[in-house]
């Protein structure tokens, strides 16, 4: 059905609304565009694959990339198929049915044979109830109270842990800021994106696939190793990749988890201390002895760490138009 | 299998209870009628926990949080909600599938790259646009803080307008309602729930972030409620002092008190808002069918 025609105070209104789009719009170009503006000019070979001079009031950025590069690649092995595999125990294990309604059926089976199966049915579905908001907080935790937590639960209790079993008394290896322990932090921040998505993979899948599946015998693992997976993949994929880059531009997590300032030396251990693009972000901006002079430095990190994020995006989002199109 | 997916399962669960267990167990040692005392209800109310007699007023940084979350929250929420109103209500689909991936690429710029932009770019232009005594303020900080809570606004307003049953709009204009009118008199009141989570889920936002408020917020604990004077907030507190501070100490204390704070009004703020959201889909597929 058509809707009336416009009247000319509608179309001012509409305009108003309108116009909060262009703001939008209008933000994001700028900040896309100075940093683009001004930092295409610094980045060169020497400024991607020379290491700081000077003080960092000159050179490059080698090490920052390295060491953001090695941070996010830990960060994916250990979130990715963590993050997969919750949401496969989400969607594929617990029952469709929901809470309330498992729990019903269970109160409503009184004396009946197959009680006990109803009762684990909906205590399954509580389960996975709890997770999913869990999942939720998980992803609203702000990003410096990761910090803090990875500070003191995987510094000072498990790495100092390791470090009392298998260090000399004094010596301290594990128990300090380190490349295993900021991606470990920041595994934890990614987690909630990587579970989301992979679950709205799931989703697409029709239920008609499974039970075909089950028909001819196959069982559970084997019908979402064989017919769910390769369906999700692509969608799978995408949810990696927008939690990944997500993980790569955080900052908060890593100041006191193992970011370092300046490092002489690239990261050859996942215990040595990294730098990170980030990082140096906040350090040129904030602590640079003379802002002027460094500005070039800074733009073209932070266009490096923007073209980065930017890339991973990217490719998240036309996979994903990709396997929505082909649908 | 199923074993190993449900232990994946439980992850989740215990790290969201370990992260609250260990910011509380460091909180623990100050969390006595004392200590509270002296965050709260000190005078003059002043944050210098490393003077000779330590100062621990948690007043003039609670106060920076609440302004920058103010005016982020003042500039996201108005053109967020129209945004998604528009690209809902009216905007060709052709359109509408320009604006979403410029939403997600505005909420994929990392908070450091916002911060650089907000210290380094629009506090000189503001400043040289309005004479601002200080470069960095609560109104440089908020309006940043205001663009990175933009997307978070419009996508949750965005799905719950989406939500509202077609039939709902057909209703109207059978009625002889305009477009203009259908949009804010039915279908925005209708999604109202997810309008208002989207609210409380910015406020999270906000309420945590932590590098475009270390970086353009000027970093003054002072007791100001003026928009124009710098400020600081939790969250920049604890990344600015935390690499320094002794380990164990009242002032270690004072500022995983403070993470304990953003971790609690963080939670809160979320189960408030999933909640609404879960509710009114459960109301609008009733509606719908």
């Amino acid at each position: 059905m058509k809707a009336p025609a416009k009247q000319l105070s509608d179309r001012i209104a509409v305009g108003a609304l309108g116009l909060s789009v262009v703001v939008i719009v209008a933000i994001l170009l700028v900040i896309i565009g100075n940093i683009a503006i001004h930092g295409a000019r610094t980045v060169t070979w020497e400024f991607i694959t020379q290491p700081p001079r000077d003080g960092l009031m000159a050179g490059g950025i080698f090490p920052a990339i390295v060491g953001t590069a090695a941070l996010v690649i830990l960060m994916s092995v250990a979130a990715v198929p963590l993050g997969v595999a919750t949401a496969i125990y989400l969607h594929e294990y617990t029952p469709a049915e929901g809470y309330s309604l498992a729990w019903r059926r269970f109160r409503l089976s009184k004396g009946r044979a197959g009680r006990k199966r109803l009762f684990f049915r909906a205590m399954s579905a509580l389960l996975a109830n709890v997770t999913r908001s869990a999942v939720a907080n998980l992803a609203g935790v702000p990003s410096i109270v990761f910090g803090l937590f990875g500070l003191g639960f995987f510094i000072q209790f498990i790495g100092r842990a390791i470090d009392r079993a298998t260090q000399p008394p004094g010596e301290v290896v594990w128990g300090q800021g380190s490349l295993l322990w900021a991606a470990m932090t920041l595994a934890l921040l990614t987690l909630p994106t990587v579970i989301v998505a992979t679950e709205e993979a799931l989703r697409t899948i029709p239920q008609d696939l499974r039970e075909a599946s089950l028909a001819l015998g196959a069982t559970q693992w084997e019908t979402i190793r064989r017919v769910v997976l390769p369906g999700a993949l692509p969608g799978i994929l995408t949810g990696a990749i927008l939690g990944i880059s997500r993980g790569a531009g955080e900052v908060a997590p890593i100041l006191f988890t193992g970011a370092a300032y300046y490092l002489p030396f690239l990261p050859h251990r996942v215990t040595d201390q990294f730098m990170h693009l980030g990082y140096h972000v906040l350090i040129l901006s904030t602590q640079s002895p003379d802002v002027e002079a460094t500005k070039p430095l800074l733009y073209g990190t932070v266009f490096v760490l923007l073209a980065l994020t930017f890339l991973l995006n990217l490719t998240g989002v036309i996979l994903r138009a990709r396997t929505h199109s082909r649908r | 299998m199923t074993g190993a997916f449900s232990g994946a399962g439980w992850v989740a669960i215990v790290f969201i209870f370990l992260i609250f267990l260990f910011t509380f167990k460091e909180t623990a040692p100050v969390l006595d009628w004392h200590t509270m005392k002296a965050f709260f209800l000190a005078r003059p109310p002043i944050w210098q926990p490393t003077s000779d007699i330590p100062k621990l007023s948690m007043i003039p940084i609670i106060l920076g949080t609440l302004k920058a979350t103010v005016v982020g929250l003042l500039f996201a929420c108005p053109v967020g909600v129209a945004a998604a109103l528009f690209s809902s209500e009216f905007a060709h689909p052709k359109l509408r599938e320009v604006i979403k991936p410029v939403i997600e690429l505005l909420a994929g710029i990392p908070s450091v790259v916002m911060g650089f932009f907000a210290l380094i770019i629009l506090a000189t232009w503001l400043q040289d646009a309005f004479g601002f005594v200080y470069r960095l303020n609560a109104i440089n900080a908020g309006l940043a803080l205001g663009f990175a809570l933009v997307p978070i606004v419009y996508t949750i307003s965005e799905d719950g307008l989406a939500a509202v049953p077609r039939s709902y709009r057909e209703a109207s204009y059978a009625l002889g309602a305009s477009r203009l009118q259908t949009a804010t008199k039915v279908v925005l009141p209708a999604a109202a729930p997810a309008v208002f989570a989207s609210f409380v889920l910015a406020f999270g936002r906000a309420i945590g972030e932590t590098m475009i408020l270390l970086m353009a917020g000027g970093n003054a604990a002072i007791t100001s409620m003026s928009l124009l004077d710098p400020l600081r907030t939790l969250s920049a507190t604890i990344a600015a002092e935390m690499g320094e501070v002794v380990v164990g100490g009242e002032h270690y204390g004072a500022l995983f008190f403070m993470g304990t704070l953003l971790f609690v009004i963080t939670f809160i703020s979320n189960t408030l808002g999933q909640w609404v959201i879960q509710s009114m889909k459960g109301r609008m597929q009733g509606a719908a069918s």
